[in-house]
């Protein structure tokens, strides 16, 4: 693989590139999904292929191929460039890249159990045997269940003398059951909607799952939300489970630090941001107990999110975001970082794959634990709502306004759980919601939560970001807007 | 073709080559060699899909390129099927050694299944209707020819005194499906987009276009519209929450009618997931609205054949309000005891099929016309971030995006801050008052389909955001 590269970027440099990178990849892929006891989806796939991001005339380029002959790669470096001359007709300024040293290295993410050496059998045994077991409770019209897992290595060689090789296992799971039941759809997933938990981990993230303990929970779950009442539109204390914090944390603090949203970058598709660059170290985001990192490195966790080197070369970190409730950090590259008066990319572009432009992307956005024992949090709250797992979400094109709902809800009364709540959803501004946060649990009840599905950039790429969080209680919240019918 | 590899002047700009795709009968000899290959084999079946792509893609913001990409893509995907158990396994190395290993695969994966007493066998040849949107002059549109556009558009803007960021590309994509009993489909086509979003102060507006025929749109009309629009949504004001009537442009009609689409296949009938269970045959929506599914649209694109081969049928979803047919797979045809209409997923799924090339029957008012017959209503450019809350009542929630107008007394009178809505598309397409002409519409949440501009009254909008 070390030969294409160094044939791309040789070709590149003779044809004017003043600086360029190359990304050889090899993605393996294996899906399986099971619906009423039934095999749904039994597919694996695998791509190879490489792509050149050069600076010619202070402009980029960038080409892809899965002709990996000499002569392809060359003319995908040659095309690369003249791309990159086009790109000049239409610059304003000369594109500039923070200074990075050069490492050769190689890396692999640690699993104790290869998905892709366990036998299938084996795993379409256990989905068909969890779905079985929901489709035992009364009520429950649909069940489905998945597995993904992929092995990515890629080989990224630059111009400046980088050469690392890297190498990723992730592996996903989940279940859901259905019901339907009158003129209503009710649903509930484990251990989280959409696909369930994915993470940088080998088989024994499955093992982890304990499926068959809660395939019935959630398959009895689904059945009883039929009964139960509508959750009430109100202002109110609210707690959330930590996958729906996850995706809170997600929508509302990882996409609008993006530096290319602040830029402007994004501002046709994905969207811009409130966090413009006067915001930086001003900015209440949050209350004084809340503090979030972006943190790449493998310390934090095997998130969607962990690497030891992005895709333009640059080392994992962690950078404070917000801290005791500040807004602390920005995340960046090599092109943008001297915007923010940074000497150093925060080291977070990411490539979905060979034939994708690396863009700026989150890492592990997280929440850091608080102080409370959960059950501690829910015996203090006098009147609140507890929801849990995502069922929609939607917020702003500058990400100020969002509104969440779940798939369940319980009412808190008197420090109890009193009862279950259907159809909960909650809405707010971004900042003021932070800033009502008064509780943040502990280390014990933490989850480094995986959303594998995030789409951003043109053509589209979709990624795999971390989120870890416990659950926490927000207090003035507005509630139930979702079936509000003002 | 003119090489840029000719060019040995490093500052020296060279036409940038589109790529070409691989004739037809490349295609052809993999696929033959597939199913040679798996002949040699335990497969009692065999299916390849072979597809090829070659995209160009030019991006601009703050009135300059700043990403610019090319994509040269090639996958073959097989699918066996020995003793009532099927898989399927993708790969993009097309050497004879690599598509015999991908076979092998696919026939190990099969193996480790139980059996599908349900598997239908696959269907031999089939005639299509042959359908034509592969326009030569979009494929040959170069990176030269992307930027020369995209730097007037940006010139625009700078003479506006406006901020421009958008896309504008072009491609160009074939496939072949073929199987063991002698079926054999290929189609090509070509695709162009241009999109402009216009920024002045912190107002925004925006435009797109999407064609097979680049020369269907011109870029430069495209930013001058959106830029005239950016301009009207200066200073925008707050109005409170509340329910209104909207004249929702065909991209903002787009991008929520695009979420009916999956609740018109037969298999999520079935799995009691759809919002027409129990409900076809009624009088679900208003009389003016019909939707039909017809690839053979001239304003549609995609090929005239699903994911088994089978030819794609026109099928009335709706007609006059009334759900009247669904589309349907072969498994769930024979479930169902229908006729399949060439609608189906690749196999092995569970989602089974879907309308994927919806018309929506227009009316005879426009724009224009909907804001001069209003008192008092909202104009609505674009929504954004649009998702399912209720999946049987579907109720939508989402944002209004780049240009939300206040109209009162026939006029448009000013802008306004953009409102979160929470709205059922049954209640909505209950409340339609005035149709457009139905149109190509491109919008970021559903893929492209023909809609018309409608004017609805009752509109959820439920809260407001700051800008």
């Amino acid at each position: 693989m070390w030969d294409l590269c160094t044939n791309a970027l040789d070709t590149a440099q003779l044809r004017g590139a003043a600086y360029a990178d190359v990304r050889v990849m090899h993605l393996r892929q294996r899906d399986l999904t099971t619906k009423n006891g039934q095999v749904g989806t039994l597919s694996q796939s695998e791509s190879i292929g490489l792509g050149i991001r050069v600076l010619a005339n202070g402009a980029w380029g960038f080409a892809s191929t899965d002709r990996l002959t000499r002569e392809g790669v060359a003319a995908c470096a040659a095309r690369a460039v003249s791309i990159a001359k086009a790109s000049a007709l239409a610059k304003r300024s000369e594109v500039v890249l923070a200074p990075e040293q050069a490492y050769v290295d190689s890396w692999q993410s640690p699993f104790r159990k290869d998905p892709f050496e366990i036998p299938l059998e084996t795993q379409l045994s256990l989905l068909l045997a969890a779905d079985a077991e929901m489709r035992r409770v009364k009520g429950v019209t649909l069940t489905e269940t998945d597995m993904q897992f992929r092995k990515i290595d890629s080989w990224f060689a630059s111009s400046i003398g980088s050469r690392i090789h890297q190498r990723k296992v992730i592996s996903g799971c989940g279940i859901a059951a259905t019901s339907f039941q009158g003129e209503e759809i009710q649903k509930r997933s484990y251990p989280n909607s959409f696909g369930g938990q994915h993470a940088l981990q080998g088989y024994e993230l499955v093992d982890s799952l304990d499926l068959m303990r809660n395939a019935p929970i959630i398959a009895e779950e689904a059945a009883a939300l039929h009964s139960a009442s509508q959750c009430p539109e109100k202002v109110g204390t609210l707690i959330l489970g930590a996958s729906q914090l996850g995706l809170q944390i997600h929508e509302s603090i990882g996409h609008p630090i993006e530096l290319d949203r602040v830029l402007g970058q994004e501002a046709n598709f994905a969207g811009t941001s409130f966090l413009t660059l006067d915001q930086l170290n001003k900015l209440q985001y949050a209350s004084s107990i809340v503090n979030v990192v972006a943190d790449a490195r493998l310390d934090h966790g095997q998130g969607l999110g962990t690497f030891a080197y992005d895709d333009e070369g640059v080392p994992a970190q962690c950078t404070d975001i917000i801290k005791a409730g500040k807004f602390r950090g920005y995340l960046s590259n090599r092109e943008t970082a001297h915007l923010v008066g940074l000497d150093r990319s925060s080291g977070t572009m990411r490539t979905e794959s060979w034939n994708r432009l690396p863009i700026i992307r989150m890492t592990n956005v997280s929440l850091l634990p608080g102080a409370w024992d959960y059950d501690e949090l829910i015996a203090d709250t006098h009147d609140g709502i507890l929801m849990e797992t995502n069922r929609s979400w939607s917020i702003d094109d500058r990400r100020y306004q969002f509104q969440f709902s779940t798939e369940i809800g319980w009412e808190i009364k008197g420090g109890k759980k009193v009862r279950m709540l259907k159809n909960p959803s909650y809405s707010g501004i971004t900042t003021e919601f932070w800033n009502s946060c008064d509780a943040i649990c502990r280390f014990d009840h933490w989850t480094l939560w995986g959303t594998p599905n995030c789409g951003k950039g043109q053509p589209m790429q979709t990624m795999g970001t971390g989120h870890g969080a416990s659950p926490a209680r927000f207090r003035n919240v507005r509630i139930g807007t979702a079936f509000s019918n003002q | 073709m003119k090489s840029t590899a000719k060019s040995s002047n490093a500052s020296a700009i060279s036409r940038v080559p589109a790529s070409e795709l691989l004739p037809e009968r490349e295609l052809r000899r993999i696929v033959d060699t597939v199913l040679r290959l798996a002949k040699s084999t335990v497969a009692e079946e065999t299916e390849v899909h072979v597809d090829e792509i070659a995209n160009a893609l030019t991006r601009f913001a703050n009135n300059a390129i700043h990403q610019n990409v090319a994509e040269h893509g090639l996958t073959v995907s097989i699918r066996t099927v020995v003793d009532s158990r099927t898989a399927r396994v993708t790969t993009n190395r097309i050497d004879e050694d690599s598509l015999r290993a991908t076979i092998e695969a696919s026939l190990s994966l099969a193996h480790s299944e139980p059996k599908i007493p349900s598997l239908l066998p696959m269907p031999g040849k089939q005639r299509y209707s042959r359908v034509n949107r592969f326009i030569k002059q979009t494929a040959a549109l170069s990176a030269e020819d992307r930027a020369r556009a995209v730097r007037r558009a940006c010139d625009l803007a700078v003479k506006k005194g406006q901020v421009a960021a958008g896309i504008y590309s072009n491609g160009q994509s074939q496939s072949a499906l073929a199987n063991s009993r002698g079926l054999f489909a290929a189609y090509r086509e070509t695709r162009s987009e241009f999109s402009v979003t216009m920024q002045e102060d912190s107002a925004a507006s925006w435009a797109k276009a999407n064609s097979a025929d680049v020369r269907a749109f011109d870029p430069q009309k495209l930013a001058a519209r959106a830029g005239e629009k950016a301009h009207l949504a200066v200073n925008a004001r707050e109005l409170a929450p509340g329910r209104y009537a909207v004249i929702l442009e065909p991209a903002a009609v787009l991008d929520l009618v695009g979420f009916l689409f999956y609740d018109f296949a037969a298999t999520a009938l079935a799995d009691k997931r759809s919002c027409l269970n129990e409900r076809m045959g009624k009088q679900l929506f208003g009389q003016n609205i019909s939707i039909t599914d017809d690839v053979y649209h001239p304003l549609q694109q995609g090929a005239p054949f699903d994911g088994e081969g089978l030819p794609r049928q026109r099928v009335v979803l709706v007609d006059r309000g009334i759900p009247k047919n669904l589309v349907y797979s072969r498994a769930a045809a024979k479930a169902a005891h229908k006729q399949p209409t060439g609608h189906g997923f690749a196999l092995p799924n569970e989602y089974g099929e879907a309308p994927m090339n919806l018309v929506f029957g227009g009316g005879d008012s426009s724009v224009e016309k909907m804001v001069a017959s209003t008192d008092r209503g909202l104009l609505v450019t674009r929504l954004w971030y649009i998702r399912e809350v209720d999946p049987y009542e579907k109720v939508m929630t989402g944002m209004t995006r780049d240009g939300l107008f206040l109209v009162e007394n026939g006029q448009v009178t000013g802008a306004v801050r953009n409102f979160r809505f929470n709205q059922s598309l049954i209640e909505m397409l209950k409340n339609v008052e005035l149709l457009g002409p139905a149109v190509r519409a491109t919008g970021e949440e559903a893929f492209e389909m023909v809609v018309p501009a409608m004017k609805v009254h009752g509109f959820h909008f439920s809260e407001v955001t700051k800008f």
